[in-house]
């Protein structure tokens, strides 16, 4: 009795998936997506070489973080035009998969850099006659 | 009854979104590799933001790195990907020869890449900064080494595919090893985003 009323929900949305997307075809790109992709990396890419090659802008600090981000930029255009990324493909086990990876790089990257910046900044200073009696 | 009505509407239904199981797993699994291999170079980039900046006494990353090289090595990669994408669009119009081309296309400049990455490397250790100079060196070769390694890796791949396809066609092994190529030469390139954005531009910046 309780299953029965949702044999017909369960129907449509079947035919409704059905009919505006086909699996398959998400794995694969065009030649217009291809092309997005390539230009956008191109513009992604001349631009950090060009702060960076023509000192354009003073501040390091400022430097750094745009070349970070776009890098960033980068990375995700990659992932949706050229390894075409998206939340259906394999029923979504691609994305889950890259979530954990994201999950595991970023607790591994900051922990990482925040023990090791603790671990310098604490280090006992060292005189030139202790670098000179090092073994 | 209104209330089995009320349950079913209120029912969450992402069960019903998992209709299309593809008859092979195996670029799900190609791509659960791919994500171990970027938890490798998440270790190695980060090992290099930790010992980067101790040179001992020695070059340091603006004194070492020919920037209009690494850029024409990040063009490389950048075309070896589209073409590696035209290959792939070929190969679903079912043109053996088109397919064969861009993948020659895709691996000549795979190797102008990795040609390009072992002069600057026998460059920089006749300058007397090998791996062995300092910490910043040493993780240097490393990442950068690793990330050749696995382009050297690819080529071969590639070739190998490229006799495959000449020998038998675009059936239907073929055509899923070559997706799976596809999807290892893209996440190089998308490793080597980290590569110049992190150890070439920001050590140059310094």
């Amino acid at each position: 009795m309780s299953s029965h009323p949702e044999a017909p929900a369960h129907e449509s949305a079947h035919n409704t998936h059905h009919a505006h997307s086909h699996g398959h075809e998400a794995a694969h790109g065009s030649f217009k997506s291809y092309m997005t992709g390539f230009i956008l990396s191109v513009i992604l890419t001349a631009i950090p070489f060009w702060l960076v090659m023509n000192n354009v802008i003073d501040s390091k600090a400022a430097t750094a973080s745009i070349i970070m981000i776009l890098g960033a930029v980068q990375v995700v255009v990659h992932m949706i035009y050229f390894l075409h990324m998206n939340a259906k493909s394999e029923g979504g086990w691609t994305m889950l998969a890259l979530i954990f990876t994201i999950i595991i790089v970023v607790i591994a990257m900051a922990g990482s850099l925040w023990v090791m910046h603790h671990l310098n900044a604490n280090m006992m200073p060292m005189s030139p006659e202790m670098m000179k009696n090092m073994p | 009854m209104s209330n089995t009505h009320a349950v079913s509407a209120d029912k969450p239904e992402f069960y019903l979104t998992e209709e299309h199981h593809p008859e092979s797993s195996t670029m799900l699994g190609f791509w659960i590799y791919l994500m171990s291999d970027c938890l490798m170079f998440a270790v190695l980039f980060v090992t290099y933001a930790v010992l980067g900046r101790n040179y001992a006494a020695g070059p340091a990353p603006a004194d070492l790195f020919d920037l209009k090289l690494v850029a024409i090595n990040t063009a490389m990669l950048l075309f070896s990907s589209i073409t590696y994408g035209f290959a792939m669009l070929r190969m679903e119009k079912n043109d053996r020869s088109g397919t064969l081309l861009w993948l020659f296309v895709t691996g000549i400049f795979g190797a102008i890449f990795l040609a390009l990455e072992l002069y600057e490397f026998n460059h920089l250790i006749h300058e007397g900064a090998g791996p062995d100079r300092s910490a910043f060196l040493s993780i240097f070769f490393t990442l950068v080494g690793t990330h050749g390694l696995h382009v050297t890796f690819g080529t071969i791949w590639l070739i190998t595919l490229m006799v495959q396809v000449a020998k038998f066609g675009l059936v239907e092994a073929n055509r899923r090893r070559l997706m799976c190529l596809s999807m290892f030469w893209h996440f190089l390139d998308v490793i080597w985003i980290g590569v110049f954005s992190i150890v070439y531009l920001l050590g140059v910046l310094g």
